[in-house]
């Protein structure tokens, strides 16, 4: 390899390594140092987000190998989330250990995530985003209205998750908790994309009918997608009910769906680290305006009854500004950024 | 007897106001194949700039009405030219997300001005209920029925008629066939939003005479997508008569579960079991156009 640079393979199997060099390898395992050392120097708040960030890479990461990758829509994401949320509540609330119930939220949403993908094999584009909006609606209103095993609008209170008697109580062990989850999740989904079935939904994204033309069965793979990241979500919201401790229906509304798939769009359709990125980048918006509103108080003193709006106003307003200026998302900055180290002297 | 007929009148005046909606919906999809999800913004942002006009500054109501259909038009070009354009030939999830981001900056934008209470218009018509089939029912909700079938008729006939129409369908026919006919599809694609922010402010403008508006109407956009789904994407017909439908099941069945099963409130989502049935038996609707795909 001396005297040659770039990568080169010699095998399939090289090339479809997650980390190929020495050098990545390296710098994958300080920064995952650092995060595990993090909650030590940061504050309870601080570690807190690092909790909300690693449930948002879950639900991030699933919505995206189903919209990004496999390019079925979904508006219903928020709702299967809540799905995930109240059958781990309902389970450990009934005496369950925490980690079957998780993995019982799981199933069950994607149990009902693959009820409303069926629609998908009829319905392409707008019609299965419409069929997904209404799954999210009627989801929403199940939860409301279900009062018996929801608790309805007032909602439903939750223990911190205890695993083998040991109570996650703290943001600190919440934090290293969803990390483990968050990982396996990113390294599930990544290993998803490099098999036949990644391959296959990859394949139906880019056009359907060639897909099936090659042999690809697009009713199972589909459903299959549906399946892998409904239960993904499922264990996103089955986490963030425990974390948050208390639920109701108004947290899984559309706007929730409409947060995730702005995190796939902004971080970058059908990228693993896209997602990640995404989810870093929405959880921490809202606290980066609160900090700068705080700042400009001094000079406007009632920007505080503008905030909200003035929130989700530059929340749409950045959606849209990525949508036309970097359609790619923030995965294709990074590896802008990437291949300008590499080849720093030098401009190509 | 009484009560069902109620119901049913109530639901073809809500109706009216979904199949207005509804109509800027299929004009901006027919023409342009985009999905707005910020159609329920669109017919707030007319409501309240008509509220400003009339009520802020002092204008009569006729002269801010038709100032507010000036604002629309002016509104519906910046959108297609600054946010629409450059998603042309992007995949379908980018252009329902900018729509969706749109929705939200109008949203914003409605509550720095005027904020979130509930904001009431000026009588305009008379008060007096009319009675119809034995039924009370305000003059408001008989002006908001007949000027929907009226604007209707207008662009039915503007579709059939007009060379701009024409024009406006055969760009939704085949764009590369209509541009190399003379046609400018651009102007094609501004025009279209024009017309649906106009409609949608007209609808606006009727809803605040009747509830008043707050910056929650904007859900009324999300009650668009059934009456399209039933009527058929592409089709006007299909948009009018699909809104009237939708609005007379929901608020029949809406009806029936509260004396039936107790359920309170099932008229959020009565339209949207509507939706996935329809989307179940016949996912083009009563009048869209079939797409057949051969290999």
């Amino acid at each position: 390899m001396r005297g040659k640079c770039g990568l080169f393979f010699t095998s399939y199997a090289r090339e479809s390594q997650i980390l190929h060099t020495g050098f990545q390898k390296s710098s994958m395992a300080l920064f995952f140092l650092v995060l595990l050392l993090a909650p030590f120097f940061l504050s309870s708040y601080q570690v807190s987000l690092l909790c909300m960030i690693n449930i948002a890479v879950i639900g991030a990461v699933s919505l995206n190998l189903l919209t990004g990758s496999c390019g079925q829509i979904s508006l219903g994401h928020g709702a299967f989330i809540g799905v995930g949320a109240y059958a781990t509540g309902i389970c450990t609330l009934s005496g369950w250990p925490f980690l079957p119930a998780l993995l019982i939220g799981g199933a069950t949403t994607a149990l009902v995530g693959m009820i409303f993908g069926i629609p998908s094999l009829r319905l392409k584009g707008i019609y299965l985003a419409i069929a997904t909006l209404a799954a999210q609606l009627i989801l929403v209103y199940i939860f409301l209205r279900w009062t018996s095993l929801t608790g309805g609008a007032t909602g439903m209170g939750l223990d911190p998750p205890i695993i083998l008697g040991y109570s996650f109580d703290t943001d600190q062990k919440m934090f290293y908790l969803t990390l483990v989850f968050s990982i396996l999740a990113v390294l599930m989904v990544k290993n998803i994309l490099r098999t036949k079935s990644g391959r296959a939904f990859v394949a139906i994204r880019d056009f359907h009918l060639s897909a099936e033309s090659v042999g690809i069965n697009l009713f199972r793979y589909k459903l299959q997608a549906f399946g892998v990241s409904s239960f993904l979500a499922g264990i996103a919201g089955g986490l963030w009910a425990h974390y948050t401790m208390y639920i109701t229906p108004e947290q899984f509304e559309i706007g929730l769906s409409i947060q995730y798939l702005a995190m796939i769009i902004i971080g970058g359709l059908g990228s693993v680290i896209g997602s990640v990125f995404g989810a870093i980048f929405l959880t921490l918006l809202p606290e980066v305006l609160g900090v700068l509103a705080n700042i400009m108080s001094g000079f406007f003193p009632n920007i505080s009854t503008y905030f909200l709006a003035m929130r989700d106003g530059i929340f749409g307003l950045i959606l849209v500004l990525f949508l036309i200026f970097e359609p790619d998302g923030l995965a294709r900055r990074w590896q802008l950024a990437k291949s300008y180290f590499k080849l720093h002297p030098f401009a190509h | 007897m009484e009560y069902y007929l109620h119901l049913v009148l109530n639901g073809l005046v809500i109706g009216s106001i979904y199949s207005l909606v509804a109509l800027g919906f299929v004009i901006i999809y027919k023409a342009t194949k985009v999905v707005n999800f910020a159609q329920g913004e669109l017919v707030m942002f007319g409501a309240y700039i008509c509220f400003a006009l009339t009520v802020q500054m002092g204008l009569p109501f006729l002269v801010s009405f038709f100032m507010t259909l000036i604002f629309s038009v002016v509104l519906g070009i910046c959108l297609e030219r600054v946010v629409l354009r450059p998603m042309i030939g992007e995949p379908i999830i980018s252009v329902i997300m900018v729509t969706v981001g749109l929705s939200t900056v109008l949203k914003a934008v409605i509550q720095l001005f005027w904020g979130t209470q509930v904001r009431v218009y000026p009588q305009v018509l008379p008060s007096e209920s009319v009675w119809i089939l034995g039924l009370p029912v305000a003059p408001v909700y008989i002006a908001a029925f007949c000027l929907s079938v009226v604007l209707f008729i207008i662009f039915s006939l503007f579709f059939k008629y007009s060379t701009m129409g024409i024009a406006m369908r055969a760009t939704a026919f085949d764009q590369q066939a209509a541009q190399s006919m003379g046609i400018g599809v651009k102007n094609i694609f501004a025009m279209s939003w024009c017309i649906a922010a106009v409609v949608s402010s007209i609808g606006g403008i009727i809803l605040g005479n009747i509830n008043g508006i707050t910056p929650q109407l904007g859900h009324l956009g999300l009650k668009v997508f059934p009456a399209v789904i039933l009527g058929g994407l592409d089709s006007l017909l299909g948009a009018a008569v699909g809104g009237l439908i939708i609005g007379i099941l929901e608020n029949v069945s809406d009806g029936v579960a509260q004396q039936f099963f107790g359920l309170a409130g099932f008229r959020e989502v009565a339209a949207y079991f509507i939706l996935v049935i329809i989307l179940m038996i016949k996912p083009y609707g009563l009048f869209g156009t079939h797409e057949i795909e051969r290999v």
